[in-house]
């Protein structure tokens, strides 16, 4: 009975950035390599394919997590967001603005990964002093920056939104 | 990387599970929240011909405290285990380890049970088991056993996990009144597997320490009880002498192994100034927060 269930490949449905998708997955398919190359959102990157980089984040049912650690038919009826998702809805404006006007990217490939953790900080910890913003990014390696000018940028949207909030 | 190919199947009970590991024994492996596992398929350091996926298994999640137990579901996330109330009452080793775990996108994930099974001599949670006297259900077809933290531990990566079980749930004996605890671990970057850690538990009663547990972790293969520095330190206040014979014992209480970066005596080292961090932080509860969340970012500051 159940060996019949026992598949290589798995008829797999998610919800990607707001829209249902659904695929035949061969089982050893991480979820980013699933987005990257059967979906072509190459937003998110693949770096070290073992967990150590964080280039691969993204969110799966509102939660961070690394693309290479997380089989593509694990997200079988999860919603996972990716950051060509949370840039088209605007969710990430002020942090791409704040990395642009601090120059807190160089080559670019740590980025993506970076804004879904920092989305993540900054809509769960409003509160995040400095030190807990570096603590938070402890696991998307930069190999460029030297992280002070990415700690700066989220550090300034941080301050922009609890100003907004005293004054609302 | 990329993995090898396998057969996957995602169970729907414990009771399909038992079937599968029967039929498949050491060819099958577990996959719960995969964040080890994962990791050594992509490195091809693991190659099993089939997966279980277990993750969906809502029976074996969830943080119950009842009869002065707290029971952890195995599938409970490191993630569930930092917001729970429940634990940061009952269970404040926990709380205050899980900060160490590796980074938020993987405590996400990663779960308690997998971490106890894995058996990683850097991991955090083993050690906290051994400190708290922890006890493990293990289940298979045949029925469910328990097993003592501080007798499931066997060795690398290894466990009284037989091929045909399935860790289930942990049970904690909840400290009495006056007990304290403190998590010290030293790492290179926050996150970064521990180069040696120390998972502290004892009594307080107006100073004087008793009960003590002191496990420790990434010192050898397994989480290891410094049992003579418990036995010096009974009954006793945590002055600096006390301290400093109690520490004597640690030779004759740990084997250090050398890692990839430090050698058995740097680790032996580092264990006697972890012991008298805590010794003094279980006496006092002044335990300085850099110790708590700071990187460590040089030889000197650590060896001090």
């Amino acid at each position: 009975m159940t060996s019949t269930r026992m598949e290589q490949t798995l008829e797999t449905t998610l919800t990607v950035n707001g829209t249902p998708v659904t695929r035949r997955i061969p089982a050893r398919q991480h979820l980013i390599d699933f987005l990257r190359e059967e979906l072509g959102l190459t937003g998110s990157h693949t770096g070290c394919e073992h967990g150590v980089c964080g280039a691969c984040t993204v969110r799966v049912d509102g939660k961070i997590v690394r693309g290479c650690l997380m089989l593509a038919v694990q997200a079988d009826g999860r919603r996972v967001d990716t950051i060509e998702g949370l840039s088209d809805s605007g969710e990430i404006a002020e942090l791409q603005e704040a990395f642009h006007r601090r120059n807190a990217l160089q080559c670019g490939f740590c980025t993506p990964g970076m804004l879904v953790a920092a989305q993540d900080l900054v809509a769960n910890h409003p509160g995040a002093s400095r030190e807990r913003i570096r603590e938070h990014l402890s696991g998307n390696y930069c190999r460029c920056t030297g992280y002070q000018a990415i700690v700066d940028a989220i550090e300034d949207v941080l301050a922009a939104r609890r100003k907004r909030n005293r004054q609302d | 990387m990329k993995a090898p190919p396998f057969a996957y199947v995602r169970a729907r009970s414990l009771a399909e599970v038992f079937e599968l590991l029967e039929q498949h024994g050491e060819r099958a492996q577990l996959l719960a929240g995969g964040q080890s596992l994962l990791a050594s398929l992509n490195m091809r350091l693991s190659a099993p011909a089939l997966l279980i996926d277990i993750s969906r298994l809502r029976e074996l999640s969830g943080i119950q405290a009842r009869d002065g137990k707290v029971h952890i579901g195995a599938l409970t996330t490191h993630a569930e285990i930092e917001r729970s109330a429940e634990i940061g009452r009952q269970l404040p080793l926990l709380a205050q380890a899980v900060p160490h775990i590796a980074h938020s996108a993987i405590r996400n994930a990663g779960t308690f049970g997998g971490s106890i099974a894995l058996a990683d001599p850097a991991a955090e949670w083993p050690a906290c088991c051994v400190a708290l006297d922890a006890q493990f259900v293990l289940a298979c077809k045949a029925g469910t056993r328990r097993v003592a933290a501080r007798a499931f531990f066997k060795g690398l990566y290894a466990t009284a996990l037989k091929p045909n079980e399935v860790l289930t749930q942990v049970e904690i004996p909840v400290p009495g009144a006056g007990y304290r605890s403190a998590f010290l671990e030293l790492a290179l970057r926050r996150g970064d597997y521990a180069i040696a850690g120390l998972a502290a538990l004892a009594k307080n009663t107006r100073g004087v320490l008793s009960d003590l547990r002191l496990a420790f972790l990434g010192i050898g293969a397994a989480p290891a009880l410094a049992r003579g520095v418990m036995a010096a330190m009974e009954g006793k206040r945590a002055s600096a002498d006390a301290i400093a014979a109690a520490t004597e014992a640690l030779a004759k209480d740990l084997e250090p192994s050398a890692d990839l970066y430090s050698s058995a005596a740097t680790k032996m080292q580092l264990a006697r100034v972890l012991t008298g961090r805590a010794l003094t932080a279980l006496a006092t509860q002044q335990l300085k927060t850099k110790y708590l969340v700071n990187p460590v970012h040089s030889c000197s500051s650590i060896l001090r």
